[in-house]
């Protein structure tokens, strides 16, 4: 139906004033049944969509999304993608996203703005610097790109760092991931539902859901507040919402939901050209292509479901910010905002189906969702269209609770956990 | 931010204060080698979560030190008491144990 972008249209549209640009994506009403029901149109929900639209030849496709498009945690993360993970399941499953991230923006026609300036994980005492050297050796037999740098090297490629012997954590070294950057977060949101779109996926925007049909152990459809939809197949992205999603349908699941807060400062003169993490200063930063830093840090202790959290964890936030980059401490910040992140115990997300055929979850991804996207939708639109598991989310089944085999990524999850 | 108080101090105090200890009334099961896997993975990692009113406990970390239970809405952070932890069970038994 739509034609691509490229740059002939822009410079032909941009005669035009730029006024004749159709939607880029369609909003119909919802039909009375369909094959598959996503729940969720965020990054993973219309993802999922994508691939199961072009991958797997699915036809007859919803995505249902409570409130706005790409409103919810995709909007309020801090974009950062990378795959330094340090066990093999969970490095695997990353570094697919990470691939699929290399390509995606010509694979869905949308310039994600996917930047791989680096990410550096930083050490500030020996324990780190082991922790680091194991990480990178893990990351490296994985075949994922990641070296070990001393603290002159991290001085002289980050030049604003606080680099002395005086701070109350020395800078002592860092685990750089080269592959590694950000991405445009609205733009992955608005170009998979594009491109979901353009092979006839339905995007139903202010659509909440408010039950599940199941009987016989199955699920038959949902009910809305735009009226009951049926559907063979139902695929449940509701992030911070999984635990409200799983209590309609009878399922317990290991999550708690948690704020995790950000916010960016005034535009800046580029200054900072990479994404650097501290886990033990407990802060990360990146400067956008707006020249804002974008800043985080750590989750609200208590379950939340707020969007909002306590003022002193900003504080704290900002405390580290400046224990890395003391120069940044006149700068104003302009916004502030918390997204909820549904946390499990051990920081690794479930994609998995659950006791109830044709519905699937695919939740947990915690405080490090937005790196996964495109690999979380390929990945789990394969485990909807074959009722199976990819090789890849085999290990994040739902039953990993029962049967003890946890893949304990606190470490590597960074610095919100 | 919340201002919690703490039911042994009787002092009304902020949130930093206190540090966040999880879901209440998590009974530890009495025959734990009596479990099956299903039924012990829940116990140890399955939570309610709820998006409404939540039976919590919260520890009075830097005064007394004890711990206590609060009832607290996640949505709206609406606050309706704050109990020592058998005060609390009695309440909570008697909404039918539900979150």
């Amino acid at each position: 139906m739509k034609k691509d972008y490229s740059v002939w249209s822009l410079f032909k549209k941009g005669l035009g004033h730029n006024e004749g640009w159709d939607p880029a994506w369609r909003s119909p009403e919802p039909k009375p049944s369909y094959k598959v029901i996503i729940i969720g149109a965020g990054g993973h929900g219309l993802a999922t969509a994508y691939y199961l639209a072009k991958e797997h030849g699915v036809r007859g496709i919803a995505v249902i999304e409570k409130g706005y498009l790409g409103g919810g945690n995709t909007a309020r993360n801090t974009t950062i993608v990378r795959s330094n993970y340090l066990w093999d399941e969970s490095a695997m499953l990353y570094e697919h996203a990470l691939k699929l991230w290399e390509g995606l923006t010509q694979d869905i026609n949308y310039n994600v703005m996917f930047s791989q300036r680096g990410v550096f994980n930083l050490g500030h005492n020996l324990q780190d610097m082991r922790d680091i050297a194991r990480r990178v050796n893990a990351n490296n037999l994985n075949g994922i790109d990641a070296l070990v740098l001393d603290g002159a090297e991290v001085k002289r490629r980050i030049p604003l760092i606080d680099a002395s012997k005086s701070t109350r954590f020395p800078i002592l070294g860092a685990s750089f991931q080269p592959r590694a950057g950000v991405a445009r977060h609205d733009a992955v949101a608005w170009g998979f539902a594009r491109a979901a779109s353009k092979y006839g996926v339905d995007i139903i925007e202010n659509c909440e859901v408010t039950g599940m049909d199941i009987s016989g152990g199955r699920i038959k459809g949902i009910q809305t507040v735009r009226g009951y939809i049926a559907a063979d197949q139902v695929g449940c992205v509701a992030a911070g919402h999984s635990s409200v999603m799983a209590k309609m349908a009878g399922i317990r699941l290991p999550i708690e939901s948690h704020p995790l807060q950000a916010f960016v400062s005034e535009s800046l003169k580029p200054c900072l050209d990479t994404v650097v993490m501290s886990n033990a200063v407990h802060g990360y930063i990146s400067q956008s292509d707006k020249g804002e830093l974008v800043i985080g840090a750590g989750i609200d202790h208590y379950n939340s479901y707020s969007q909002r959290g306590s003022p002193h964890v900003i504080e704290h936030t900002a405390a580290a910010i400046i224990e890395l980059f003391p120069m940044f401490s006149r700068v104003r910040m302009n916004r502030q905002w918390g997204g909820i992140v549904d946390t499990t115990p051990d920081a690794c997300p479930i994609i998995s189906k659950t006791k109830i055929k044709g519905l699937y979850f695919n939740c947990g991804w915690g405080t490090g969702g937005f790196k996964a996207t495109p690999g979380s939708g390929n990945v789990f639109a394969h485990t909807i269209a074959h009722d199976e598991p990819h090789p890849l989310n085999r290990a994040f089944n739902l039953d990993r609770f029962s049967t003890g085999h946890l893949i304990d990524e606190h470490g590597a999850a960074g610095v919100a956990h | 931010m919340f201002v919690l108080t703490c039911p042994y101090c009787r002092e009304k105090r902020e949130e930093e204060e206190f540090s966040y200890a999880g879901e209440a009334f998590i009974a530890r099961p009495l025959a734990p080698e009596a479990l099956d896997d299903a039924a012990w993975g829940d116990y140890l990692f399955m939570r309610k979560n709820p998006k409404g009113w939540h039976w919590e406990m919260w520890a009075h970390a830097t005064g007394c030190r004890k711990y206590f239970v609060v009832k607290r809405h996640t949505a709206n952070h609406a606050i309706e008491g704050a109990w020592t932890l058998p005060e609390a069970r009695k309440l909570f038994d008697a909404e039918g144990g539900a979150a």
